[in-house]
C-alpha cells in the first residue's frame, strides 16, 4: 500500500449499472491528428476524398507518434484546426457521413495471435493507432518494446479507475472480460512475460470471480492474479498501482520498466485485443457520461464524435450544471464548450454544479500539514507552492517538484483553498522551459 | 457552461474558518467551567480579551494594508486562548493589552496568519508576566467570588515554594477546583474538548501525547507524582490547544513527536529546576523557534527515493 492519498466519495452508483450502449454513428466526426503524446500525425487524405470506416487517414510523423483512422465512412469535408478536450489545439480531419461508402475490411479476419512473433504483435498494435486510453495517450506500441538493458518481469492491468464518477473501465471489464483477458495474454506474449496482475479497487469486487473464471482457459502459460486494492485515490496512478501490487517503488524520475513492470489501462488492453486478434483499428472507445446529466450512461462512441451530440443523446444537462469536465473530477479538464470531438483518451464527460466550496478567495497557508500527509509522492506541497508563488523555481526544483504526479490531492484537502497543484504545475512548466 | 476552473473540481469542505471554530467549540466546556469556578470576573476577562483581539486585528489590517479576514475566527480563538492563560483576578486593562500584544506584535508584525513564529496567546502571556509580575501571579480561590476574592496559589506554586497551604486533591485538580489561570484548571472539561478535536481530526495525537507522556515519565523518574504533574498547571491546555497550533508546530507527524517530547522535557525542567513554578508556556514558545529546523530534518520520505539518496 502506498502512503498518502485520499478517501473520497466515489459517486459511481450513478452509472455503474448502466450497460455499455452503442452511440449511433454520428453525421460528422472531427478526427484529431494530435490526440496522442508525441508528434502529430501526417494527414494522408485531402478535402473531398472518400474515406471508409477503419481507413488510415494519418500516419506517424516520427517514432513517438501514431496512426489515425477514420471512425465513419464518408467524405472529407475539411482539414482544419480545432480545440481538443485535452487542452491542445490540433489539426483535425472532418469527415461527413455519406451512404454508399463501404467500411474498410482490410485485415478484418480473426488472427491466430499465438503464432505471431512479439515483433508482429507490436507492429499490429502500432498500425491500429493505439494510444494509452486511461488519459495519458502515450503510443502503446512503444511500451511493448522493452528498451535495451531492461527486462519486463510482469504486466499490470490497471482496473482501478480511481477517479470518482467514472465507470467505463468497470463496464468494459464486466462485459468484455474475455476480450480483456485475451488482450492481456497478447501483451504477455509480446513482452515475453509470464506474470500478470489485474489490479482493481475494492468497490469493483464483484468482478473478481468472473475474471478468475477465464484464467482456466488461457492460451499461453501466464500466471494471472487479481488483486483487490483499497479504495484510495490515486490508486490508479501507475506508480502507486505498482507499489500496491508488487511492493516496489518506481525510482524517482524513472519509468515502471526500470523495475520490470509495464502497466496498461483496461481499454488499451481491449483495443490491443481488437487490433491483434480481430484486425480492428482503434476507432471507438467506451466513456462515461455522468453527473448532472439527465440519463447517465456508459457509451461506446466513435472517435471524433462531437461531445455536444453525446450530451444531447443523454438527455442534456440538468439545471444547476455549470462545469463541463472531460475526465474525472480530480484530474479532468474543464472545457469551455461542448463543441469538441471525443479523442482516444477521453475517459468521461462529467457535468458538475457550481463549486459548493468557493475557491475564489485564496487564503494564506496555515501550515496544517494536510497536504503533506496526503501527497502520495512524499512531497511537501505547502512549501513548494509558497516558493512557486514567489516564482522561485530553483527552490521548487530542489524540493523535487519533478516527481509531482499532479493528482490534485493537495488542492483537494487544503482548508485555505490554495490552488496548490496549479502552482506546482506552473513551476514544473517554468522549469521545463529552462531545461 | 460559463465557469472555467482548474482541477480538482471537487474539494473537501474543511476550511480555515471551520478549523478555527472547531477549536473554539472544543474550548467551550472549559470556558463554561471557568465561569462556574471564577464567576463573572472570568467572563469579563474572556470578553475583554476577545474584543481586544478583534479590535487589534482590524487596526493591524488597516496598518499593514492586508485583507481583513475577521470571519475566519482566528482572532476570536486567540482571544479565548489568551484569556485562558490569564489569572482570574487580572485587571481588565492588562487583559486588553495582552490581546493587542498577541495580535499586533506576535501575529501581524510577522506577516499575519500563517507567518507568525510564536504562539500569539502564549507569547502575549509571557510578555505580561515579565511586565506585570504581581498581577499575573495573583490567583483566587475557585468558587470564592461569592465571598469576594480570597487569594490562593496554584498547586505548582505550593509545591515549588513549599507554601504552607492545603494542596488540592487529585480529584479536585481533575475537576478544576483549584487555583490557576482561567481556562487551565479543569482537566476534565479540557479533555472533553480534546476528544472533540481528535475525533474531528483537527489535531492529531502526536504532539499532546508526546508532551504529556514525557512530563509524566520524567516526574516518575525524578520521584514526583506523575498524575499531579499532568493535572497541575497548564499542561493539558498547553498540550492539546497551544502546542498543536498549526502555524507554530512542525508539519510532519515525526516532527510533531519530536516537538512534543522536547516541550515535555523543557516543561519538567522548568518546573523541577527553573525559577518559575510552571513551564508549559515557556517550553512551547522556546520550541516554536525550533520548528523550521525540525521540519527540515523530518521531511517525508519521497516516493521512489531512499532517504540516503535524498541527503546526497
Amino acid at each position: 500500500m502506498f502512503k498518502g492519498g485520499l478517501k473520497i466519495e466515489a459517486f459511481k452508483e450513478m452509472s455503474e449499472d448502466e450497460e455499455i450502449e452503442t452511440f449511433p454513428s454520428p453525421g460528422k466526426v472531427a478526427i484529431a491528428l494530435s490526440q496522442h503524446t508525441g508528434l502529430p500525425s501526417k494527414p494522408l487524405v485531402q478535402k473531398g476524398d472518400k474515406v471508409s470506416a477503419g481507413q488510415v487517414i494519418g500516419e506517424p510523423a516520427g517514432f513517438i507518434s501514431s496512426y489515425v483512422h477514420s471512425s465513419i465512412s464518408g467524405k472529407v469535408g475539411a482539414i482544419e484546426n480545432r480545440n481538443l478536450p485535452n487542452g491542445k489545439n490540433s489539426l483535425c480531419v472532418i469527415i461527413e457521413k455519406e451512404e454508399g461508402v463501404e467500411a474498410s475490411s482490410e485485415n478484418r479476419a480473426r488472427k491466430d495471435w499465438q503464432a505471431m512473433s512479439p515483433g508482429e504483435i507490436v507492429e499490429a498494435v502500432r498500425k491500429a493507432g493505439i494510444a494509452g486510453m486511461g488519459g495519458a495517450a502515450f503510443p502503446t506500441f512503444v511500451k511493448l518494446m522493452v528498451p535495451e538493458g531492461k527486462k519486463a518481469g510482469c504486466v499490470l492491468l490497471n482496473g482501478c479507475e480511481c477517479e470518482p464518477f467514472l465507470t467505463a473501465d468497470y463496464r468494459v471489464l464486466k462485459e468484455k472480460t474475455f476480450e480483456v483477458i485475451e488482450g492481456l495474454q497478447v501483451i504477455c506474449k509480446a513482452l515475453s512475460v509470464s506474470k500478470a496482475y489485474i489490479g482493481i479497487e475494492s468497490n469493483k469486487k464483484d468482478l473478481v470471480k468472473p475474471i478468475q473464471k477465464h484464467f482456466k482457459n488461457l492460451k499461453i502459460p501466464v500466471d494471472m492474479e487479481v488483486r483487490v486494492l483499497p479504495e484510495k485515490y490515486p490508486q490508479g496512478s501507475e506508480k502507486h498501482l505498482i507499489k500496491s501490487v508488487t511492493g516496489k517503488e518506481v525510482p524517482s524520475l524513472g519509468l515502471p520498466i526500470d523495475i520490470g513492470c509495464v502497466v496498461f489501462n483496461v481499454q488499451t488492453v481491449s483495443s490491443i485485443q481488437q487490433a491483434v486478434c480481430e484486425g480492428v483499428p482503434l476507432t471507438e472507445r467506451v466513456l462515461t457520461v455522468t453527473g448532472l446529466v439527465k440519463t447517465p450512461k456508459n457509451l461506446k462512441v466513435k472517435i471524433g464524435t462531437p461531445i455536444s451530440d453525446i450530451l444531447g443523446y443523454c438527455g442534456g444537462s440538468l439545471t444547476g450544471a455549470s462545469k463541463l469536465i472531460i475526465g474525472g473530477p480530480m484530474m479532468g479538464i474543464n472545457i469551455p464548450s461542448a463543441d469538441m470531438p471525443v479523442i482516444k483518451s477521453t475517459t468521461g464527460i462529467l457535468l458538475l454544479p457550481v463549486d459548493t466550496v468557493s475557491t475564489k478567495e485564496i487564503q494564506p497557508c496555515i501550515r496544517c500539514g494536510r497536504c503533506v500527509n496526503v501527497c502520495p509522492m512524499g512531497l511537501v506541497p505547502s512549501e513548494i507552492s509558497r516558493y512557486a508563488e514567489r516564482q522561485r523555481w530553483e527552490e521548487c526544483k530542489s524540493l523535487d517538484i519533478a516527481d509531482c504526479i499532479e493528482c490534485g490531492c493537495c488542492s483537494y484537502i487544503c482548508p485555505a483553498r490554495r490552488p496548490m497543484v496549479d502552482l506546482l504545475k506552473w513551476a514544473k512548466a517554468e522549469l521545463r522551459k529552462t531545461e | 457552461m460559463n465557469e472555467i476552473r482548474w482541477a480538482p473540481h471537487i474539494r473537501c469542505r474543511e476550511s480555515t474558518a471551520g478549523i478555527m471554530y472547531g477549536v473554539i467549540i472544543a474550548l467551550l466546556p472549559a470556558m463554561m467551567g471557568s465561569i462556574y469556578y471564577f464567576g463573572p470576573q472570568a467572563l469579563k476577562v474572556i470578553s475583554v480579551c476577545i474584543a481586544s483581539c478583534l479590535l487589534s486585528e482590524v487596526v493591524s489590517k488597516a496598518v499593514f494594508r492586508r485583507k481583513l479576514r475577521i470571519y475566519d475566527g482566528s482572532a476570536v480563538l486567540t482571544g479565548l486562548l489568551l484569556a485562558f492563560v490569564l489569572p482570574p483576578a487580572i485587571p481588565l486593562w492588562i487583559a486588553a493589552l495582552g490581546g493587542f500584544i498577541a495580535i499586533f506584535l506576535v501575529k501581524e508584525l510577522f506577516g499575519g496568519i500563517g507567518f507568525n513564529i510564536f504562539n500569539p496567546a502564549l507569547t502575549a502571556r509571557a510578555v505580561l508576566v515579565t511586565s506585570f509580575p504581581v498581577q499575573m501571579t495573583r490567583f483566587t480561590v475557585p468558587l470564592s467570588y461569592k465571598i469576594d476574592g480570597i487569594t490562593s496559589a496554584t498547586p505548582l506554586a505550593i509545591l515549588k515554594d513549599k507554601l504552607n497551604m492545603e494542596m488540592p486533591s487529585l480529584m479536585e485538580m481533575f475537576l478544576g477546583n483549584r487555583g490557576g489561570c482561567i481556562g487551565e484548571t479543569s482537566a476534565l472539561l479540557l479533555l472533553l474538548g480534546a476528544i472533540f478535536l481528535l475525533s474531528k481530526r483537527i489535531i492529531t495525537w502526536h504532539i499532546p501525547f508526546a508532551f504529556i507522556l514525557t512530563v509524566a515519565l520524567l516526574s516518575a523518574v525524578f520521584g514526583q507524582n506523575p498524575l499531579f504533574h499532568v493535572l497541575a498547571g497548564g499542561l493539558i491546555l498547553g498540550a492539546f490547544f497551544m502546542a498543536t497550533d498549526y502555524v507554530t508546530s512542525p508539519l510532519t507527524n515525526k516532527g510533531k513527536i519530536i516537538f512534543g517530547t522536547c516541550c515535555g522535557i523543557l516543561t519538567f525542567l522548568i518546573r523541577y529546576k527553573g525559577g518559575f513554578p510552571e513551564g508549559v508556556a515557556y517550553s512551547i514558545i522556546f520550541m516554536n523557534m525550533f520548528v523550521p529546523l525540525i521540519d527540515r530534518y523530518t521531511m517525508p520520505r519521497k516516493f521512489g527515493l531512499s532517504r540516503k539518496k535524498r541527503a546526497g
